[in-house]
């Protein structure tokens, strides 16, 4: 006869879990991206490897120091943060001196993420936070672009990369405008097969497309992410972009051109998708998406910026938490089908 | 899900625990040995707790009545064997409070031969003389619910009854009871049915079964009398299937209104064991004085389904199934909704459907629990919970008791606490143990003082 062990654990029902954990989520999402940061890493070469690394340190230590400051424990475990500085790191342009880098991931972090309260409650995608900041701040930095695929881009570095903090960068690279800023202010569009493959000159990840597309599937396939938000986004800008250039094809670009140039395919599949940031239903995901699909065509086409993914998406980041109080999930027995 | 495809003899959402009902799932039912002293609690089941009619000493018989129903909503209890009273004072409980139960001594000697009672007889019974009977026998829901049997049988004023909906889809992992009295006592089923069909006054029976029990849908198939309105239909595996509104949406395409009753819908809901019993006892007038259990999990070395006197003790049955020397948990019922017992000397009631048993590999040292991280608004919950409630919402408001909140903008009562949200939770929020937890609050909040 067993004897039986006289103190029992107890618990309330149920005593089993799925064996998903925020924290495998996260790396998930990391592994989505990795292929990306490759990609971009081959097109703009050492500067672009240091600026993620710079982005993703700088994020990381910042939350670190802050957990470890304010008492708590150190919650750079659970990968979030991770996320938000290799998003963060992909969104610049790959010169960007380190150092500007550096604060700005400084301020992701601290102001978009911690002084919320945290993973979980930052009301905006950190990374973009982040980005915003360097805009506002440094906005000739952030819109100076390097050629990709340049001939000796994995020896030589450009000198704006360690520039001096606070002093003004001198360039060296050779750049081109990006192709959103040559349909902007020059008329001309860039080739679709060129956009869908990255070899055009942006920020350093959000140029390959195909790549981008792959990772968010690998997510969604995982049940890691809402596809109906890129769907919803993709859906409304290529109507909304269809229509004007069915009216005057002159002036305005094709839906394949404004959905593979620019930060949309980037935004879109990562950063829109921001679980804590992104509405809780179905329903609001697709209206989020909406919202930014459109949001993102009115900036491109009338706002003074060539891009407008990321002010269309922390828009629509402010707007999600009342996406959520407008629509909520219809209660079992409440509806029409009831009684 | 990444597309969730709703298909029309199913619910929308829920999840899929992994089953492990192919560990008991084939193992025919077995006697139990009667235990040294069984102990058998007056109330087993919600509403009032019966009276005891014999006296400290007295000699019983097995099957014999040893409490009387006190008012409507109550049964009856039975002697589980032949045997002395020893005594009638408290007994622990699953809930921790100590109840009033009679201590029940075998005889080892005993031929351990049932008493019968009253028949009620099929032909002449009247509606109320077989819901009379019905309660006579103590039968409760033996689905876990343990709600007399006999309370639902009449629809309320002014509503009918359509639909008999014998449920056998039992979605809890690791129980196979319901499984092995559909392949087993295929023919008191369809004499339960018999009984409820004038009871209740409807005109269709569908019995439901999970697909994972293709064996049990073709026996009842194979042996369904030719002269009763029953169809046999089979639900897609998900849990909780078995839940009386989802089974209802299911079969019948209708959502009982929130805070309504079947009957709302013009159906009744009742499980197949709890069937079995009235096709099994009613016409020899016998009562509940045992039922069939899975004991199982990793915890348990003779797993089986069993069929088990009432008022065997946790500890005897576990002891007698040999359980592991490293059990950590045992609950009764399976892991998704089974209460988790504090004391082994608490005993089987009629609302028990199994005991199942973890060992630390499944639950992990004092130590080894899964962190709490914060809500990261995956929405897991939001497409697991069967009601389409928002449990991620309600888990904020709970953490700031904001009871009165959760219950009139976010329907907490109608949470039945399936857990699907704190199976799918990420962050492991202990979710449904919070809407336990508020659901009180709320109906202490409402009592006036």
């Amino acid at each position: 006869m067993t004897d039986l062990r006289k103190n029992l654990e107890i618990g309330s029902s149920p005593h089993i879990s799925s064996g998903d954990s925020v924290d495998v989520i996260m790396r998930n999402v990391v592994i989505a991206l990795l292929p990306v940061c490759v990609f971009a890493v081959y097109a703009f070469g050492s500067a672009a490897a240091l600026v993620l690394a710079t982005a993703v340190t700088s994020c990381v230590a910042t939350e670190h120091v802050l957990c470890k400051v304010t008492g708590q424990s150190s919650t750079i475990g659970d990968w979030s943060v991770a996320i938000s500085g290799l998003l963060y790191g992909l969104t610049l342009p790959p010169d960007l001196p380190l150092w500007m880098v550096a604060i700005g991931g400084i301020f992701a972090v601290a102001v978009g993420k911690f002084l919320f309260g945290g993973l979980g409650s930052n009301a905006f995608n950190p990374a973009l936070v982040g980005r915003a900041f360097l805009q506002a701040a440094f906005p000739q930095a952030m819109t100076h672009w390097a050629t990709p695929l340049g001939d000796n881009r994995f020896i030589d570095l450009p000198t704006s990369t360690l520039a001096w903090p606070f002093a003004a960068p001198t360039y060296d690279s050779v750049t081109t405008a990006t192709p959103l800023a040559v349909m902007k202010f020059d008329g001309i569009q860039a080739a679709s097969g060129d956009l869908l493959f990255g070899l055009t000159s942006g920020s350093a990840g959000e140029t390959s497309a195909v790549l981008i597309l792959l990772g968010g599937i690998y997510l969604v396939a995982r049940n890691m992410m809402n596809w109906r938000i890129p769907v919803s986004i993709f859906a409304t800008v290529a109507v909304i972009t269809w229509g004007f250039n069915l009216y005057n094809p002159e002036v305005f670009p094709t839906p394949a051109f404004m959905l593979f140039a620019g930060g949309l395919m980037l935004g879109a599949v990562f950063m829109a998708t921001d679980l804590v940031a992104s509405p809780i239903t179905n329903a609001g995901c697709w209206l989020y998406g909406f919202l930014i699909g459109g949001l993102v065509v009115v900036i491109r086409f009338w706002g003074g910026m060539p891009e407008g993914v990321m002010y269309a998406i922390l828009l629509a980041n402010a707007v999600s938490p009342h996406i959520d109080r407008l629509i909520q999930p219809k209660v079992f027995g409440t509806g029409k089908g009831a009684g | 899900m990444m597309l969730d495809m709703v298909r029309k003899d199913s619910f929308r959402n829920g999840v899929h625990p992994p089953e492990h009902k192919d560990e008991t799932g084939h193992l025919a039912i077995r006697r139990f040995p009667f235990a040294p002293v069984l102990v058998v609690p007056l109330s087993q089941h919600l509403g009032k707790p019966a009276v005891a009619v014999v006296r400290e000493g007295q000699e019983v018989v097995r099957g014999q009545t040893i409490a009387e129903p006190d008012g409507f909503v109550s049964v009856a209890m039975h002697a589980p064997a032949s045997g002395v009273v020893k005594r009638i004072a408290l007994a622990p409980s699953i809930s921790g409070a100590m109840v009033p139960s009679v201590y029940l001594q075998p005889y080892p000697a005993s031929s351990q031969e049932v008493a019968d009672g009253e028949p009620c007889d099929l032909q002449t019974a009247t509606p109320d003389e077989i819901i009379a009977a019905i309660q006579r026998a103590g039968i409760v829901g033996l689905g876990g619910a343990a709600f007399p049997t006999h309370v639902k049988l009449k629809a309320p004023e002014g509503k009918h009854l359509e639909t008999l909906i014998i449920n056998g889809v039992e979605c809890e992992p690791y129980l196979t009871t319901d499984h092995r009295v559909m392949l087993e006592q295929t023919a008191d089923i369809f004499m339960g049915v018999r009984y409820l069909l004038p009871a209740t006054g409807a005109t269709e029976v569908i019995i439901a079964v999970e697909a994972n029990k293709q064996d049990a849908v073709n026996k009842l198939q194979q042996d369904r009398p030719g002269d009763l309105p029953v169809s046999i239909r089979v639900c897609p595996v998900k849990y909780p299937q078995g839940a009386e509104k989802l089974v209802i949406k299911s079969l019948l395409g209708r959502e009982i209104p929130s805070g309504g009753l079947p009957a709302d819908v013009q159906a009744i809901c009742v499980n197949v064991a709890t069937t079995a019993e009235i096709g099994r006892l009613l016409p020899r007038g016998r009562g509940i004085q045992e039922r069939v259990i899975t004991i199982g999990g990793p915890g348990v070395q003779r797993k089986g389904n069993y069929r088990i006197p009432i008022g065997t003790t946790v500890r005897f049955a576990l002891e007698e199934t040999g359980a592991a020397n490293d059990i950590s948990r045992v609950f009764l019922g399976g892991p998704m909704m089974g209460a988790a017992v504090s004391n082994l000397d608490i005993p089987i009631t009629k609302g028990t459907s199994g005991i199942t048993a973890f060992t630390t590999a499944e639950t992990g040292d004092a130590t080894g629990h899964q962190k709490v991280y914060p809500c990261i608004h995956c929405a897991r919950c939001v497409e697991a919970c069967p009601l389409f409630l928002n449990p991620s919402q309600l888990g904020l408001l709970a953490k700031n008791e904001e009871y009165e909140q959760m219950a009139e903008a976010f329907n907490l009562m109608d949470c039945f606490e399936c857990g699907a949200c704190s199976y799918v939770c990420p962050s492991h929020i202990p979710l449904v143990q919070y809407f336990r937890l508020a659901k009180k609050m709320v109906r202490k909040l409402s009592t006036p003082q």
